[in-house]
């Protein structure tokens, strides 16, 4: 079975996760327009400022597309990501898609100077203490409702959690070449077609 | 155990702002409109650069109270300039907190032969190239950014167009060169030997490389991503205009959409007065700031 994956390209490090899914056998394309949307079975929203990025997705009405694709499909958010699947952004007014009952605080670990990189334990996709998170301005998640499942912390703060066919984490996987964490989404994202395509039969 | 400053940290950092564009602001009133038009950060000054060049004399790092006041206002990285070799400005900025330095020549240089040992330092820096000799040697001082020098303050791109095609065509050149060769061609750049073979296999630079110095309209943003530059810096161009807040917008939608030139008509209309811009061979050599380091 073809899997195709979109990356959100609106800003950010879009190439690393195109780099990161091939590696995975995915088909990856760049999603800049909803026309580009057609077709996927999954999609990535990658690292980069998450201002800017909500501001080019309401811009060019790519916003209620992607919320709408979510609803069928299988959606992973790296850093910048996280902050645009979150139900609750803490000191802000309201979500921006909404997709996952998590509570999150932007920018957590403080400005640039504090960005660090540290090995994490992740559940489904490490066997041991042996993913390298690199942390970059990153954002964690203050809390979790009864259905999102936590994957990783890192000094207790939650860093990466999953909720049904959502996948978020508030490092950056795509910064190393250590595609364990897109193989994970990959396997997420083929299962899901699979089961859709059973029930459809 | 969390290490904090390493090369991937300080390079990734860059890496986050592609795609975007980086905005000189004088104050948190300016770095708010910034933020909502889009910028993906915010450069800290005193004032921007066709100001630094109208008011000549030193231009030096920037009042800290002027970059806390931005630091304050925005949730977007802000950068803050350095004087070239000047390690207390740079350490003074690194202590505040600030997300990233521009080593810049648009600051009058406080060292005219050694440029800071950035590898030092927990903050990344940006600094300007004009060809690939500068580039590598950034590089190899622990540059985690690059952007093209440009003429800065002038709204002329010529000089960040040919900054920018002629580091891609000896990016290039290298790539297509016989690994044997590639020492010769060190030398001759004055290029750390390491970075230029890292060059060679990646067929890219090892960082990302942001156009500036002269971006005056949207249809400038646009055409230095067609060259091939991962983001932009907007220096006087937005400040400068009529109408900040709807330039700043334009320029951000231009640089998103670089190849959808329907669209740049539609953000290029009624944008009011660009600012006026200068001939580059009106500057005598005194004032051209891309001589300045090397």
């Amino acid at each position: 079975m073809r899997i195709k994956i979109g990356v959100l390209g609106l800003q950010g490090a879009i190439r690393e996760h195109i780099w990161a899914l091939e590696k995975t056998g995915a088909e990856v394309t760049v999603v800049k327009t909803v026309e580009h949307l057609e077709g996927l079975d999954g999609l990535v929203l990658p690292g980069g400022e998450s201002t800017t990025m909500r501001r080019l997705l309401d811009k060019y009405e790519l916003f209620e597309p992607v919320k709408a694709f979510a609803q069928q499909h299988p959606v992973f958010g790296t850093c910048a990501g996280l902050i645009l699947m979150a139900q609750h952004i803490e000191g802000q007014k309201g979500p921006h898609l909404g997709l996952m009952d998590i509570d999150v605080r932007r920018n957590a670990f403080g400005r640039q100077v504090a960005s660090f990189e540290a090995e994490l334990a992740i559940q489904h996709v490490t066997e041991a203490e042996d993913f390298i998170g690199v942390f970059i301005r990153a954002p964690y998640i203050l809390s979790v409702g009864p259905e999102v499942e936590v994957l990783a912390t890192y000094a207790d703060k939650i860093v990466a959690a999953r909720q049904g066919p959502f996948l978020t984490c508030a490092f950056h996987p795509e910064l190393t070449e250590d595609y364990r964490m897109h193989q994970y989404f990959y396997e997420m994202v083929k299962d899901y077609k699979e089961k859709q395509s059973v029930a459809k039969a | 155990m969390a290490q904090v400053g390493t090369e991937r940290v300080k390079r990734g950092m860059a890496e986050m702002q592609k795609g975007g564009v980086i905005m000189d602001v004088v104050n948190a009133e300016q770095a708010k409109i910034a933020e909502d038009a889009g910028a993906v950060a915010v450069m800290a000054l005193e004032r921007v650069p066709s100001d630094i060049r109208a008011a000549g004399g030193v231009a030096r790092m920037a009042d800290p109270r002027i970059v806390e006041e931005v630091m304050n206002a925005v949730s977007i990285p802000v950068m803050a300039k350095a004087r070239i070799g000047h390690i207390v400005e740079a350490r003074v900025l690194e202590a505040m907190g600030v997300d990233y330095i521009d080593e810049s020549e648009v600051l009058t240089p406080a060292d005219e032969r050694f440029h800071l040992d950035k590898k030092s330092f927990t903050v990344p820096f940006v600094c300007g190239c004009r060809n690939i000799g500068e580039a590598a040697r950034r590089i190899g001082e622990g540059a985690s950014m690059l952007r093209t020098k440009g003429e800065p303050g002038t709204g002329n791109i010529v000089e960040a167009v040919s900054h920018l095609r002629l580091v891609q065509s000896q990016i290039r050149k290298i790539t297509s060169m016989s690994e044997d060769e590639l020492m010769t061609e060190a030398k001759e750049h004055g290029a750390p030997y390491e970075i230029l073979l890292q060059i060679k296999k990646e067929g890219r630079l090892p960082v990302v490389n942001f156009a500036a110095g002269g971006v005056a309209t949207p249809a400038d943003a646009a055409l230095m991503m067609e060259l091939g530059a991962d983001g932009v810096f907007v220096g006087s161009g937005i400040f400068k205009s009529d109408n900040p807040s709807k330039f700043a917008k334009a320029i951000v939608e231009a640089t998103t959409h670089y190849q959808d030139y329907a669209l740049i008509a539609e953000l290029s209309k009624d944008l009011g007065t660009a600012m006026k811009g200068i001939e580059i061979s009106t500057l005598d050599a005194s004032q051209r700031m891309q001589d300045r380091s090397q």
